[in-house]
């Protein structure tokens, strides 16, 4: 719908004008409203972190637990097994860790957020709210075990006596980074969902499968020279391989950066602009 | 001095049924050319191989409401109301026409919207309150009086789960009415909770509107509230508005077209299923004298007359028929089983009938489903085949009814003489 707000006449208690109108195409995105409701998103953050771990034995320390499994399989059988090496002499646990930082805020966004629309009806039948804020809310507790994680990683690294560079200041620009794609691809894949039940099901798989084809367990210097080109497509291949840079100290491919950097931007644009295009027909078929 | 706040021109809103639409062709757009064929034939098998049906759920509706007004919306299953209420609380958007309106609108079409069953019940209204559109500090200003309509200060810190639904649905409608909105739509929601809390919500509504100046857009199947809260009301039929006025003449009006033209009821009932061998077609509600009548007394005799329709005969018919109130509580049913008897056989289109004696029905608004099955399924059930009020009573000599309770029974008193074992009846005063 469209919301011209008119400023009517200067008169305090004469409202601004509301019209809707019936819409076709690509419409703007809603801001104004968004940020007139801004303490909704909180709301909806603070209510998927409080229930989160609701009777779990571990409760908040699912959040230790999982990333530390992950670093612990992937050491055994990559590492160990496999024998899959990190870059420089860093040692393989924190290596992985530091991949697996941006990895797991991205798979539990994508998760959460792909099935936020489908698994909350109620909210796009029953009343009216800006609807973007329901996937973006699953950014809200993916930020609480990053930060989890990021001690953990702390920690790991000063175990194993690996010293950070004054590169971490970069950490935050990045950060971001993950922050666009994730929002931008959820976005679209829960938009989708909504028509398509279809991609409750394809998105285990896909991230499964994108895990493998991001530096998550492997360093990009492990991919053969020919099939690098392939792997900078990827997003995630740019911003997981500047996470090392900055948090190691590990040189930096400004050239993945920047890609990933363009496809980011370019994802959350088309998460935004699908989402609102799409958004009109929520209630109809959902 | 009346100022406009809303304003509905030629508002229409379309449904594509039989199909998908143009989603799969979306979808289509977004896989690239190698995939399209077999999307194709996923396309083909799931819109049935049947053309698309526009299907108008509201069409070339105009009204304008001003400040402070309670505006009833009435009309049968299927006539748009809801639709009406999600197109002005923008759920849903317009396939045509205009909405223009001043202030907030906050939408009430289902209580508890967003609560979280983990979440305590402080936690859910700040959630809840926002989810409506409310501000925190809104919500933070009008916290205990909200506690306190719903009666929940010793659970506040106990999560909903734990709420019995009384506890539950009178905290999502207390957080609804304190919302502070310029425009409040509220659907059906009355139908939930106990006859002295819904009388508590509708007071509160009223409030709501004459001391705190705001819009209050009502959407009912009992009528007895619409007029209670209403001074205007909207008459829908078939996704267009048929009258627009004073709530007694609307709801007349009404009330007469569901006695008249009852076979809509029928014909196009939405809700309606069965296997169809037997479909009944038409009906009406006789009084003693054989007219049709929609409104009767208590103690007054009510005849059902059905007609239907045969495409496969069949032996041993059963019909019941559901008598319930406005709140949709079943009072009674009435059966072919019940009376130890059934139909032999239906082979060719035909009436039948169901005399009930003596209506021991209180006042109010009520409505009969009406379910024919044989061998041993469904053939059609026709919810809220009819409707009809009672507006009064002879049932008892004194034509007094009951304040309270929901039917009325025969009885007689009598007392002994003092020092004797004979009983005597009492005579009429």
């Amino acid at each position: 719908m469209t919301d011209q707000s008119r400023d009517a006449a200067a008169s305090p208690d004469i409202l601004p004008e509301i019209v809707l109108k019936p819409q076709r195409g690509w419409v703007g995105i809603n801001w104004g409203e968004m940020i007139r409701q801004h303490e909704l998103l909180f709301y909806l953050v603070g209510r998927d972190i409080k229930v989160r771990y609701k009777q779990t034995i571990f409760g908040v320390l699912w959040a230790v637990i999982q990333p530390l499994l992950y670093v612990l399989i992937f050491t055994v059988f990559f590492h160990g097994a496999a024998g899959i090496e990190s870059d420089g002499d860093i040692p393989y646990p924190v290596f992985s860790l530091s991949g697996l930082l941006p990895w797991l805020f991205f798979s539990a966004v994508i998760t959460t957020g792909s099935v936020s629309l489908i698994g909350q009806q109620n909210l796009l039948t029953k009343v009216y709210l800006p609807r973007m804020f329901i996937p973006a809310a699953s950014l809200g507790s993916a930020v609480i075990d990053f930060c989890i994680t990021c001690v953990i990683l702390g920690l790991l690294m000063l175990i194993y006596g690996v010293a950070p560079k004054w590169s971490l200041f970069a950490l935050p620009l990045l950060v971001l980074m993950i922050i666009i794609t994730s929002l931008g691809l959820t976005l679209t894949l829960s938009a989708l969902c909504v028509s398509y039940r279809d991609v409750r099901y394809v998105v285990p798989f896909a991230l499964q499968i994108l895990m493998y084809m991001s530096p998550v367990i492997y360093p990009v210097s492990m991919v053969p020279e020919q099939f690098q080109w392939l792997l900078a497509l990827n997003p995630l291949t740019g911003i997981i391989d500047g996470f090392r840079s900055s948090i190691l100290g590990l040189p930096w491919n400004f050239v993945a950066i920047g890609i990933s950097g363009f496809i980011s931007l370019s994802l959350l644009a088309f998460g935004l602009f699908y989402f609102r295009r799409t958004e009109r027909r929520f209630a109809d078929i959902a | 001095m009346t100022e406009q706040i809303i304003k509905v021109e030629n508002l229409g809103k379309m449904y594509r049924i039989g199909g998908h639409s143009q989603h799969p062709r979306q979808l289509r757009e977004l896989i690239v050319g190698a995939v399209a064929a077999p999307w194709r034939r996923l396309k083909r098998l799931s819109s049935h191989g049947g053309d698309l049906q526009e299907f108008w759920a509201l069409r070339n509706v105009s009204f304008e409401v001003n400040k402070g007004d309670i505006v009833g919306v009435v009309g049968s299953n299927g006539a748009g109301k809801s639709t009406l209420l999600k197109l002005l609380s923008r759920i849903t958007s317009p396939s045509e026409g205009m909405i223009t309106y001043r202030g907030r609108i906050a939408s009430l079409l289902e209580v508890g919207t967003g609560f979280h069953q983990e979440l305590t019940g402080r936690e859910n209204i700040f959630l809840n309150g926002s989810i409506l559109g409310m501000t925190r500090v809104e919500i933070q200003r009008r916290f205990d009086e909200i506690v306190d309509f719903a009666g929940v200060e010793k659970f506040l810190d106990t999560p909903v789960k734990r709420y019995s639904s009384g506890m539950y649905v009178r905290l999502a409608f207390s957080i609804a009415a304190h919302l502070e909105p310029e425009i409040l739509l509220i659907d059906e929601v009355l139908a939930v909770g106990d006859i002295s809390f819904q009388q508590r919500c509708l007071n509160k509504m009223n409030d709501v509107s004459t001391q705190e100046g705001r819009t209050v857009f009502f959407v009912s199947h009992n009528l007895a509230a619409v007029q209670q809260l209403c001074t205007r009301a909207i008459l829908l039929e078939g996704g267009s508005i048929t009258l627009d006025g004073p709530t007694p003449v609307v709801v007349k009006k009404y009330l007469s077209g569901l006695a008249s033209g009852s076979s809509a009821a029928f014909a196009d009932n939405p809700n309606r299923s069965g296997a169809g061998d037997i479909r009944l077609t038409d009906g009406r509600l006789l009084n003693k004298d054989q007219q049709p009548r929609s409104q009767f007394l208590g103690g007054e005799d009510l005849i059902i007359e059905c007609e239907y329709d045969v495409q496969r005969p069949h032996q041993a018919i059963h019909v019941n028929m559901e008598i319930s109130d406005q709140t949709g509580c079943v009072i009674t049913e009435v059966s072919t089983v019940y009376t130890g008897t059934a139909f032999a056989e239906m082979r060719k289109p035909g009436k039948f009938r169901c005399h009930i004696t003596d209506l021991p029905l209180v006042p109010g608004q009520y409505r009969i489903s009406v379910h024919v099955f044989a061998d041993h399924k469904t053939q059609d059930l026709v919810p809220n085949a009819f409707m009809f009020d009672v507006v009064g009573s002879h049932f008892y000599p004194s034509s007094r009814t009951p304040d309270t309770g929901v039917c009325m029974v025969s009885h007689q008193w009598s007392e002994a003489q003092p020092g004797s074992q004979q009983y005597k009846s009492l005579e009429s005063v």
